[in-house]
């Protein structure tokens, strides 16, 4: 009777502080980092088929690799041109800026929630198993940066970075760029993200859509 | 916008990346279609025809009708649009932007059988600011008799420069 009582009393309490650092991490996320808090963050670059890939390249190609290392890229495993893209992006950089070791994990490939045209009633399984199999990389890899733009391969990863940032495991900042083919609907990846605050920083490349979501920044297109 | 390298001769380049898309190519070698493209004065037709079933009939041109090739993928399409003087393609982003940083003039067909086909909005969004025409495969003809290439605008290419500097900024570097 009494062991039932402090059980449900501890559950109460571990609720309300779980809820108030989930408050907390909302309120951070999004907060800019202070000036030099730090030379460099490890990235995690999540990369798409089809032309996600080429506008992610598109934004690597000008961003300094210094502040950005060492970097990660993940593709979907049924993606086989985008890790090949990357290694290319990477090699083609002077060498200073490499990454100190050629590591297995630096370029890794993840099961996908879904597949395009995949029905939603099968997607729950699948998206699970992606989900633990982000767990999986995201244990290993630990970012401080995520850049992603709108694959579905994303939500998983960007879900266990914010448990990450609840359970101060790792203080991940997700910067999502939503991708130049959507112009006056988000993606469902973009939703998401934007909807649940998930991302601390959003940007759309096109006008009309910054209209309709006001806290995303409106950059132009990437192409 | 440039023709192609010249031997009195004018491709157009048809692709649809890496999709299956053969409503598009058995639009392009249908006969009223080719006609057109005849009678604008293109001489050869190339097909990328990606993971599509139907394959055209080729033809050599020798009777002075237009030329037709094609063939599944390339691991660039860069110099097939280089060389052409007019590119038709699949509504997808990335051949899209290829085709616009290369000063190509561009018919964009959109693919109906595509479930939730946001790609239409980008396609419809270039043809507003002038920049390519868009089309159905039942409109294609339509829209090669009434195009006007002079009056495309050309593509300034963006970049990510904006972005990172958000992200820099956001993250404490100072500006460069």
């Amino acid at each position: 009777m009494l062991s039932k009582c402090t059980f449900g009393s501890l559950l109460i309490v571990l609720s309300f502080f779980l809820m108030v650092r989930v408050l907390y991490v909302l309120y951070r996320c999004g907060k800019p980092f202070p000036k030099g808090a730090s030379p460099s963050f490890t990235t995690l670059i999540v990369l798409g088929s089809g032309g996600h890939t080429a506008e992610m390249l598109s934004l690597l190609s000008v961003l300094r690799m210094d502040r950005y290392t060492p970097r990660f890229y993940i593709a979907a495993a049924t993606d086989n041109m985008s890790l090949q893209k990357a290694r290319s992006f990477e090699h083609s950089l002077p060498d200073k800026l490499l990454a100190v070791k050629e590591d297995s994990l630096r370029f890794s490939q993840i099961y996908r929630s879904r597949e395009v045209g995949q029905s939603y009633v099968t997607s729950v399984w699948t998206t699970i198993v992606a989900i633990v199999h982000a767990l999986w990389l995201m244990i290993r890899i630990r970012p401080q940066v995520i850049l992603c733009n709108g694959p579905g391969t994303c939500i998983p990863l960007c879900v266990i970075a914010f448990l990450f940032k609840v359970l101060g495991i790792r203080w991940s900042s997700i910067f999502y760029v939503e991708s130049v083919a959507r112009v006056k609907k988000l993606s469902l990846s973009g939703l998401l993200l934007y909807n649940l605050r998930m991302a601390d920083q959003f940007f759309v490349q096109w006008p009309q859509l910054q209209k309709n979501y006001p806290r995303a920044h409106y950059v132009g297109c990437l192409m | 916008m440039e023709d192609g390298e010249n031997d009195g001769k004018r491709l157009v380049f048809v692709t649809v990346g890496t999709t299956s898309f053969d409503a598009l190519v058995k639009a392009v070698v249908s006969q009223n279609v080719k006609e057109e493209l005849h009678k604008r004065g293109y001489t050869h037709l190339l097909i990328q025809m990606g993971r599509g079933i139907y394959s055209p009939p080729k033809c050599d041109g020798a009777d002075g009708s237009l030329a037709v090739d094609y063939f599944t993928f390339s691991s660039s399409i860069a110099d097939y649009i280089r060389s052409a003087s007019l590119v038709i393609s699949h509504a997808g982003s990335g051949s899209i932007f290829e085709t616009l940083k290369l000063g190509k003039p561009l018919i964009v067909v959109v693919n109906e059988d595509l479930m939730d086909n946001h790609q239409c909005e980008l396609a419809e969004e270039l043809e507003e600011r002038k920049h390519l025409y868009c089309a159905r495969p039942h409109t294609l003809h339509q829209t090669l008799t009434k195009m006007e290439l002079d009056s495309l605008v050309r593509y300034t290419p963006g970049d990510g420069t904006p972005v990172a500097r958000i992200i820099d900024r956001f993250l404490g570097f100072p500006d460069d």
